[in-house]
This record gives C-alpha cells, structure tokens and sequence, in this order.
C-alpha cells in the first residue's frame, strides 16, 4: 500500500464538502410512496370542488372542506396520516374523471386501512351498482351475506372515506326514500342522483306509493325499479309491485342482473 | 447505543412509527451518494425515493430480530447504489444523456470556513471549485468513484465500506487510494492545460 498515495487534507476537504442536502420534496414522496403520508388536491365534482387525497397504496378520501387546513386537521383525526398539497397523478386524474362519469371498468386503487372487512365489504358492493341506478340498503346487506345488517350496512355507507368514487349514494332507502348522506348531506345526493341521470323526487313519488319493484307485462321479469333492463320497457307494460312475493304470485320471476330476490326477502 | 441503533430497535418495535426518523437521518446521505454517482439531481432524488421505498418494503418483511441486527448505514448504502446502477442503466439504454449539471441548488451541508460576508464573487468561485470536483469524481471508474464516494463523501469507515459493498476491506482501500492518485492526476493535468493556456 506504500506505493498508493495518500489523500491531503485539501482533497478530503474538497470531497467532504460534496456532501448535500436532500431537496425538500424528497421525504414527502418517500412517506406518500409507502402509505405513510397522503398527498391532496382539489378535483372538480356535480358538487362543486372537493378535496381528494392519495398516497402510493391508493385514494384514501374524498371530501368537502371550506379550507385545506381544515382537511388537513381532519384527515390527521381520521386517518392519522398528515396530509400534504400534491399534484394528481395525471393516471389517477383520468381515472377518476372517468369513474365520475360512469365507467366502473377503470381500476382506482383504493387505501381502506383501518376500516373493518365488513365495512369495506360494503363498499365493494356499491360499485356494482352502475351509474343512473340505485339499490336499498337492504339489497347490500343481502349481497354480501348478511341480510340482517341493514341497519350496519346503512352506518357503514356513512363512514364511506371515498364517496363518489365508491357511489355511496347509489344505495338508498327500502321505502324508496333517497336517505342520508355522508358528503354533505341528503342534498347532496339528490343533486349527483340527479347528474346520473334519475329523478329522486320521482323515485320518492313512486316509493310513497308504495311500489317497490317493477315488472315488465311482456317479459313477466321483476326489477328494481331503476335496473336498466327496464330502462326500454314500453309503458303499458310497466307493472309496479308491492313485493316480490306479490310479483311472484302474479308470475313473475326475478331479473338476474338486479337479483331483487335477497334483498327483498331481507326487506 | 448511537443513533443507528435506537432507530433499528424502534423500527423493529414500530416500522411506520419509526420510518419517518429513519428518512430524516438518511436523507442528506443517500441523496449526496446518489447525485455524486449519477451526476444528475432528478436521477439522484428518483434513485434516493427508490431506495428508501425499498428499505421500507423490505423492512416490513423482516421480523424482529432481524432489524435489530441491522446496520443501516451501510444496509441503506448498498441499496442506494443497487438504485444508482438501476437508474443508470435505464438511463443508458436510452442513449446519450445530457450533461451532468451540479451546483446551485445543492447546497452544501458543511460550508467551508466563511467569512461572516463573504464577496459574492468568493461565494460563485466556491461553488464552481466544487462543480469542478463532482466532475472529476464523474470521471472516475464507476468501481474507484464508489470507494472515494463513500469513504471521503459521504465518510464511511473502511470496514463500513467494505461491508456495503460486499468486498475485501484491501480491496476497497486499493480503490479508493486509486481513485484519490486518479483525481489528482485529473488535476494536475488541468494545471497543466490552464498554464499552457495562460502562456500561449
């Protein structure tokens, strides 16, 4: 080793002193890459802005605030996260444009930690409900296998972390009453049921009334009342039902795509 | 018990807890092995962001006893330049990049002995000693500009060394002590050329 030079003070300054510091924007990306830290942005909704936030495991909420210091003391409360503004990766952007407006086939990765299975059980199965439908809480509880937890399955929409993104608002009453809603409330959920396309004060009309499903005279298949196999049904065909059993006894059978069969028997 | 060590045990008791602190203690480190490295500051935060995921993941894997076992400086530094030799190879099969460009915003962490106000004139030579410097450590063999790197950047000790990059500690000094006898003829053969400019 004699013959190798050794270093000089000069040098080992010189290289000493290329040492730097991390730019600022190094640990935020880290935290919110590994799901321990949420970045947050506004995106624009049929209610106007809301605040969604995101980290690497997926969209952890959705919301309504007057201010972001107000979201962000509220998504350190219900997360625990800190939550930092961030720009919406353009993927991400699309993607949820494109669930807005209705298309369920995109795939948004969803962060649900810390909520149980049932809840997001739950919340699993309102995304099968498509754009310009809804279900009663009663179907869900059905679905998912437990039709005695309508009451549970009512609670477990309103802690939705992620609503519109998961349709929350698509489940509704079993008296055809459009209920509550977590986003700023039943107002709220008119006004985007309405941009999908329904008529609450309709469905609220005909829920009054007391019908629950409608069949079709010509097929003899009974729906819920918004499923979209009914959506062409000739008028003088349109038969409303208390019950499916009352359909039932008139001859009619259950649509295999809005399978009311569960859900009324749990109603 | 040095810092390292409390911040294994932590981690080993609560990983998302304690990860955080781990990222504040190694942030500075990981990013200046990357940009002297890499040369390139985007390459080098892209590279230091891979390398603390990556930590993280594996750490959420390992049980217990294994991270208190851990020594993460060195543990981190053999990702960071895993991350390093990644970039730079994406980087190379896409051609040519542009030229490294170092200095402004990276500030130093350690200035170097200033006066209370220094001339801004003594402020830009500084910084452009210091460009002149990343530069030649570019120039090195990526084997010697690794050694030199850690060893007198970022200041790891040669068992440190040898350990993160899994070779014989004579081995490792061989290399830094070529890349330090590489660099000083870099800089002597730049005397030489700012003489011969100066004459001709």
């Amino acid at each position: 080793m004699n013959r190798l030079p050794d270093i000089t003070d000069l040098e080992a300054t010189a290289l000493a002193g290329l040492a730097v510091q991390a730019p600022a924007t190094l640990r935020p990306s880290v935290l919110v890459d590994i799901g321990l830290a949420d970045h947050y942005a506004r995106i624009d909704s049929p209610l106007g802005p809301l605040v969604i936030s995101w980290n690497g495991r997926g969209v952890s909420s959705v919301d309504q605030v007057r201010d972001d210091a107000e979201f962000e003391v509220r998504h350190l409360a219900s997360t625990g996260r800190r939550a930092m503004p961030g720009t919406l990766p353009p993927r991400l952007a699309t993607a949820i444009t494109r669930r807005l407006d209705g298309d369920r086939r995109v795939r948004i990765a969803l962060d649900l930690r810390g909520h149980s299975p049932f809840e997001q059980d739950v919340w699993r199965k309102a995304l099968d409900i498509p754009r310009g439908e809804v279900r009663p809480y009663g179907w869900v509880a059905a679905e998912i296998g437990r039709p005695r937890a309508v009451r549970a399955v009512g609670t477990a929409l309103g802690h939705n972390p992620v609503p519109l993104i998961v349709p929350c608002h698509r489940v509704i009453r079993t008296d055809g009453s459009i209920g509550q809603y977590s986003l700023g409330g039943p107002s709220n959920k008119r006004t985007i049921l309405a941009a999908e396309g329904l008529d609450p004060d309709r469905m609220e009309d005909a829920g009054r009334r007391g019908e629950r499903l409608v069949g079709c005279a010509s097929t003899k298949i009974v729906c819920w009342p918004t499923c979209r196999t009914g959506r062409h049904m000739l008028e003088r065909n349109r038969r409303p039902f208390r019950s499916l059993a009352e359909a039932g006894a008139a001859g009619y059978r259950p649509c295999k795509i809005c399978r009311p069969v569960a859900a009324a028997v749990a109603a | 018990m040095d810092v390292d060590d409390r911040l294994t045990t932590a981690l080993a008791d609560d990983l998302d807890g304690a990860f955080e602190a781990l990222v504040v203690g190694h942030e500075d480190r990981l990013y200046t092995i990357a940009l002297r490295m890499l040369g390139d500051r985007g390459d080098a935060e892209e590279a230091a962001q891979d390398a603390f995921v990556r930590a993280y993941r594996a750490l959420a894997s390992y049980d217990g006893e294994r991270i208190r076992e851990l020594r993460l400086r060195g543990w981190l530094t053999t990702i960071v330049l895993n991350r390093c030799r990644s970039v730079a190879a994406r980087k190379a099969t896409r051609g040519p990049r542009p030229l490294p460009i170092d200095g402004d915003a990276a500030r130093p962490i350690v200035e170097p002995e200033a006066p209370a106000a220094s001339a801004p004139m003594e402020v830009a030579e500084r910084h452009a000693e210091r460009d002149r410097w990343a530069a030649r450590l570019l120039a090195l063999p990526v084997s010697y500009r690794t050694a030199v790197v850690l060893r007198h950047v970022d200041g790891l000790s040669y068992p440190e060394v040898a350990a993160a990059l899994g070779r014989p500690e004579g081995t490792v000094k061989a290399q830094v002590h070529r890349g330090i006898a590489l660099l000083r003829t870099m800089l002597e053969a730049e005397r030489q050329h700012h003489f011969q400019e100066m004459t001709a």
